[in-house]
Formats: structure tokens, sequence, C-alpha cells
């Protein structure tokens, strides 16, 4: 018999039933849940007279819709603050373990997670929000579902899926200076587009893949939906048990040892076969960006948006509406652009090390005149950390500023909008038509990038920059 | 709980020839604070539908009183991007029942599973042909046969087949969901969770 792969493994290990001709009952371990889209759920259980069934194995925090300055202050925005005290009042009745907006363990459902040692190698994970691929970094199947799911969820601890077939993308090689995970990550969806994941879950291995820090690696892994796929993982090695330890709820002690011994055994046999296999080279990756409205539409920063003659004829009319909403021409130069926004944030990029990276490059230097620049920490760990580490400082010194944890501009649900018309470049995973505010404008690329543009002003090869 | 059965569907269509069509267009963000799943419809394409002044945009077809009906035709990779299962609650409230493409995102075609909204996947060719007949007669019929897995263009009695996995096919005839079959084997769950410790 063949070899499974390491998502089969975790998926088999969690299927209470198969459906002849249907979905399997797959069990989930950790359920995350946010004020926009568990309310509905919540009000489904009630009417169906039900309680939660297993109200521990869910945790609860607010951050789609939360503002990010005056946090202490009630919500301003009366919708928001609804849904927020519907969140609060729903996990008071149900016994749901909340952190709320005033705790320190508060932030982005995907930064808080990994961060608070939730989420562990093995699990089956979701969330009624699409990037819970993040937590596939880990060795996790992790992936979002709808707010029905989240209902089937809090009613019985399942969901009824479909098992997506098995992609496995190699990255072998050495990344060359400048380039980062999200680079790795934006050259794949260019590559395989914005559809050529669906139907599948991925997992990224090979050699430029392992020397990722897991902050990188949950960079790669919460992107991997935006190629369509239904998730992505990555095996747990040494990285990531040095990230686990000591966490808040990774086990401890000798349960920690344990533990350990029992997630070394998860990674694909080496007699697996996967339904589609694709090798990258590291050397072939530079810093990228996007020019257009979905985020396979990449290309590397040094080059120019294509050429009508070089788009597949399918493809067109999907490539002409987007340049014109971006207000840009075929074959133009993109280095040069005037930028107006640089955020730096998300699930994405809003952590610890996205902000150290941010702060190493603008140490002594000031951001140019005609940016505004908002950087918003995943959490309130990150922005604690931030402050100790004095990155807060050196981010001020530069004329920036830090705004409080949030998903913010990366959906624009609160007051953090791009204006219309105005050119961001973002370190976010979404560049549809107006995700940043109504008629904004957003390129996506690294947290590198995004500070070199911050310096200048305009789009820029941040390698020309590195000392 | 128990959903409205979905039956066999005959309808003029509302044609939708755009690629990659990504739930920010469907619903945008600010729309999602509601608590409910009611209304949504009203912001159905918000910004493709009305400008700044929450004017129609004329040029945009769910404003061309020349096209109506409950079978939405859109093309390729439709419904990709956020899971906000609104999206499907917006098109679902808008009153379509069907949504025709040649390619959906997972996540979507769950969630409109989910929501008595039948997304039917049919051939690039066939979506074409689709397309053609509505721009040339928007009152062309369409007819969706979940039954029988076919959906028939009838002016010419063009048809071809598409795939529905046999359980979600019974529930939507049935208007069960998922839900209800979860709760009916919560024994096989807490068995599950015995033997794993
Ligand atoms: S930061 Fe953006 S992508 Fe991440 S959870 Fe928030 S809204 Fe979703």
């Amino acid at each position: 018999m063949a070899g499974k792969t390491l998502f089969d493994k975790i998926w088999d290990a969690h299927v209470v039933d198969e459906i002849k001709g249907g979905p399997s009952v797959l069990y989930i371990d950790k359920h995350l849940i946010h004020e926009v889209t568990s309310p509905q759920a919540f009000a489904g259980i009630e009417n169906r007279g039900i309680s939660v069934f297993r109200p521990q194995n869910t945790v609860a925090t607010p951050d789609h819709n939360v503002p990010t300055i005056d946090q202490h202050l009630p919500i301003k925005d009366q919708l928001s603050r609804f849904q927020v005290n519907k969140l609060t009042e729903n996990c008071e009745k149900h016994g749901i373990t909340l952190y709320g907006l005033s705790h320190p363990f508060s932030g982005i459902v995907h930064v808080i997670g990994p961060q608070l040692g939730i989420t562990q190698p093995g699990m089956t994970m979701v969330c009624g929000d699409s990037h819970t691929s993040t937590h596939g970094a880990f060795g996790s199947v992790a992936f979002g579902i709808g707010t029905s799911e989240v209902e089937m969820v809090l009613a019985t601890q399942c969901i009824l899926q479909p098992k997506p077939k098995r992609m496995r993308i190699n990255v072998e090689g050495t990344l060359s200076k400048g380039v980062t995970a999200k680079d790795i990550i934006l050259y794949i969806i260019a590559k395989i587009t914005a559809s050529g994941g669906t139907g599948y879950f991925i997992e990224f291995a090979g050699s430029a893949i392992r020397s990722l820090s897991m902050e990188g690696r949950m960079t790669v892994c919460n992107m991997s939906i935006e190629s369509g796929a239904r998730g992505g993982m990555i095996a747990p090695d040494e990285t990531t048990f040095e990230y686990m330890k000591g966490r808040e709820f990774a086990p401890k002690g000798e349960g920690f040892d344990a533990a350990i011994e029992k997630w070394k055994q998860l990674k694909t046999d080496e007699d697996a076969v996967f339904d589609a296999e694709l090798n990258y080279d590291a050397a072939d990756i530079a810093p990228m960006i996007t020019y257009g409205t979905n985020p396979g539409m990449g290309v590397k920063v040094s080059s120019n948006i294509p050429n009508e003659n070089e788009i597949e004829q399918s493809n067109l009319a999907t490539f002409q509406k987007a340049l014109k909403y971006m207000g840009f021409e075929a074959g133009d130069d993109i280095i040069g652009k005037e930028v107006d926004y640089v955020f730096v944030g998300s699930c994405t990029n809003g952590r610890i090390e996205d902000l150290r990276e941010v702060a190493n490059f603008v140490k002594g230097r000031k951001k140019a005149d005609n940016i505004t620049a908002w950087i918003v920490p995943g959490s309130k760990q990150v922005e604690k950390q931030a402050n100790e580490e004095g990155i807060t400082e050196i981010l001020e010194a530069a004329g920036f500023k830090l705004r409080q944890p949030g998903c913010s501009a990366c959906l624009a649900m609160n007051d953090d909008k791009i204006p219309e018309g105005k050119l961001a470049v973002s370190t976010s995973n979404r560049n549809f038509e107006g995700r940043q505010g109504p008629g904004a404008k957003t390129m996506l690329a690294s947290p590198l990038t995004a500070a070199a543009v911050a310096v200048t002003g305009k789009i820029i090869d941040p390698r020309t920059l590195l000392k | 709980m128990s959903k409205d059965k979905f039956v066999t569907i005959e309808s003029s269509a509302v044609p939708l020839p755009i690629e990659n069509v990504d739930t920010d267009q469907i619903i945008p963000a600010r729309f999602l604070k509601a608590t409910t799943r009611e209304g949504f419809g009203e912001n159905l394409f918000r910004d493709w539908r009305f400008d700044k002044k929450d004017q129609p945009k004329p040029d945009f077809i769910l404003n061309n009183d020349i096209y109506s009906g409950e079978i939405l035709v859109a093309a390729k990779n439709f419904g990709s991007g956020s899971s906000r299962e609104h999206a499907a609650w917006a098109i679902h409230d808008y009153g379509f029942k069907v949504v025709v493409s040649s390619f959906f995102a997972d996540i979507f075609k769950n969630n409109a599973l989910n929501n008595g909204l039948l997304p039917v996947q049919i051939s690039e060719i066939f979506l074409s042909k689709i397309f053609d007949a509505v721009e040339k007669d928007p009152s062309t019929q369409l007819k969706v046969d979940l039954e029988n897995q076919e959906i028939i263009l009838l002016s010419n009695g063009e048809k071809e087949s598409f795939e529905i996995n046999s359980y979600k096919k019974e529930c939507l005839m049935n208007g069960y969901d998922d839900i209800d079959y979860l709760l009916n084997i919560k024994d096989k769950i807490e068995q599950f969770e015995q033997n794993r410790v």
C-alpha cells in the first residue's frame, strides 16, 4: 500500500463517519470565532433550542470590526458596537472563552491562535474566516468555513466536508537577500493563478520552506487560500517545536516532551502520492508585487506590467478590467509609481517579525512626505512586544504611527479605509476592487517592500536600498 | 430545521459575464455588520450596482430591467475570496435560486449549498452558448432540473448535465440541512471522542 500524505493522516484520524456519495463527518479540535461570522450561527442553535456541544473547544475574539484607536472607549459605530457586544453576550451565555478588546490576549484570530499555543500540530481547526489556513504552518489541517458550518461546530463539534485533493508544492534552494516568505507565496500564486489551487489542500515543502521561521511559514499558509486552495500546511519540525515551547496553552514539562514525540510522526511518507505536485527554485524568486485586482496578478517588483500579448486570451477581459480599475496601462513600469498609503498589518504580515523587519529597515530613515503609513499590530501581545523591543520608538521617529490591534485596513470594515482613488501598498492578502475601501487601489507586497516604498514614496525594489 | 425544498426551476436568467467575481464584490465588507441572515439582497453587488450617491448605475446588469429571473449566470471562478456566507445569503435574498458558472470557488460552493442556492457548474462551451442566447433574447428560458441533474436551454433544447453529490442533492430536494444530520449522529460523535482518549 502506498504511503500517506501528512494531510491524509490528520484528516483520516478525525473522520467520525462517512456519508455514501457525500461528505465526511469531520471532528474539529479547535474552533475560533469572531464577531462578524458567528452571530447568525448562535441564533441558529438557539432557534433549534440546543446548547453549544463542547464550549471548551471554541475560543472567541473580536477583530474584524474593531476600531484601532481609542479601544478603551465604547465603539462609536453603532453596528460594530452591537456586533462586538453580541459576541460577548453569546460567549457569556454559552460558556465560551472570550478575549475581549481589553484583554491582553486579544487580536486577530489567526495571530492569537499560534501565539498563545492554541494552535498545535496534528489538529483540525476551523474558523469563519478563509485565512484560517494560517494555522496549517504548524502541521494542522486548518481551513475557513461559512456561518452554517460555524453553527454545525457549535452544535456538534463536527462539520460535513468533502475531502479535498492533495497538492504538494516544493520550493528548493536558498532565497536571496531581500526575498521573504510573502514573496514566495505571491510568486506561487502568480504561477498557478488565483484559482489554480481550487479543490486542493496544499502541503508546502522543500529546503526554502524549511528555512523559514514560523512567522514566515504562517505567511505562506495564510495566503495559500488566495490560490483557491482549501488550505495549506507545512510539516512540523524543530523550528515548530522551538516556537511552541512555553506558549500559554502549549503542553508543559513532560507533557511537552510527549507531545513532541507525537508531533514528530506528522510527516508525509516517502512513497505517498499527491494528486498534483509542483516544483520551484528559490533562486527564481525576487521581491514581488501585485498590479491587478486579484492576488494572482503579481510580478517581480523590478519588472513591468505585462503586455496584452503576454496574457492568455481567456484572461484578457479580467486583465483589462483590472488595469482600468487600477488606472494602469499594460506594459507600464512598476518601479517609480507614486504611492499614497502604506499599510503594514493583517493576519498575513502583522506579526512581531514583520514589525521588526520594517523597523530594521526604517531605522535612521524618514517616511516620504506623500505617504500615510498605518502600522497595525496583529495582536495586543505583538503591540506589547513592539513597545518592549523599542520598535514603536523607531517607527515613530521615522514618522510612522502604530495603531491598535485589529484587522483594520485589510478589509476596511472599521474606519481604516484607504480613500477612493488612492494607491496603497499593503502587506495584507487581498487586492480585490474596493477591498481596502470603496474605490481604493491595492498593491500587495512584503513588509520589506512596503517599508522601502514608505521611505521613498514610490514603488521601489527594496534590494536597492539594502545595506 | 427544514428549509424550502428545491424544485425544478424554469426561468429567464441574468447574465454576468465577468470572471473571478469575488465575495468582496458580491457583498462588500462594510455591509457585514448585521447579526441576522436577512436583508443582504439590498446590498448585493453594492459597488457595481450603485454609485457614491447611492444612485443605481444604469450600465450594471441588475439595473437593466430587460434582464430578470431566478438564475444568475456568471463567468468562471465565481465566489472566490472570503468565506463570508453573507455572499450566498445576499444572492439568495435578492431572489436567485441558481448560480451557473464554469467554475466555483470551494467555500462559496459549500455556503451556497447550505442555503438552498444551487451552484450549477457547466462547461465553458455551454456557458458561452447560454450567454449568447440570453444576450440575443433576454427572455430566453432555462430549466434547471436537480432531480435529473440537467440544465436545459429551452429555446433549442440543448442541455448539459451537472455534478452534485448525492447527499447534498437529497438535502436540497427534501429541505434538510447538515445540522439535522449531525445532531442525529451525536452518539457516534461522543463515541469518537471517547475512543480518542
Ligand atoms: S486580517 Fe484580514 S484576512 Fe486576516 S482575519 Fe482579518 S480580515 Fe481576515
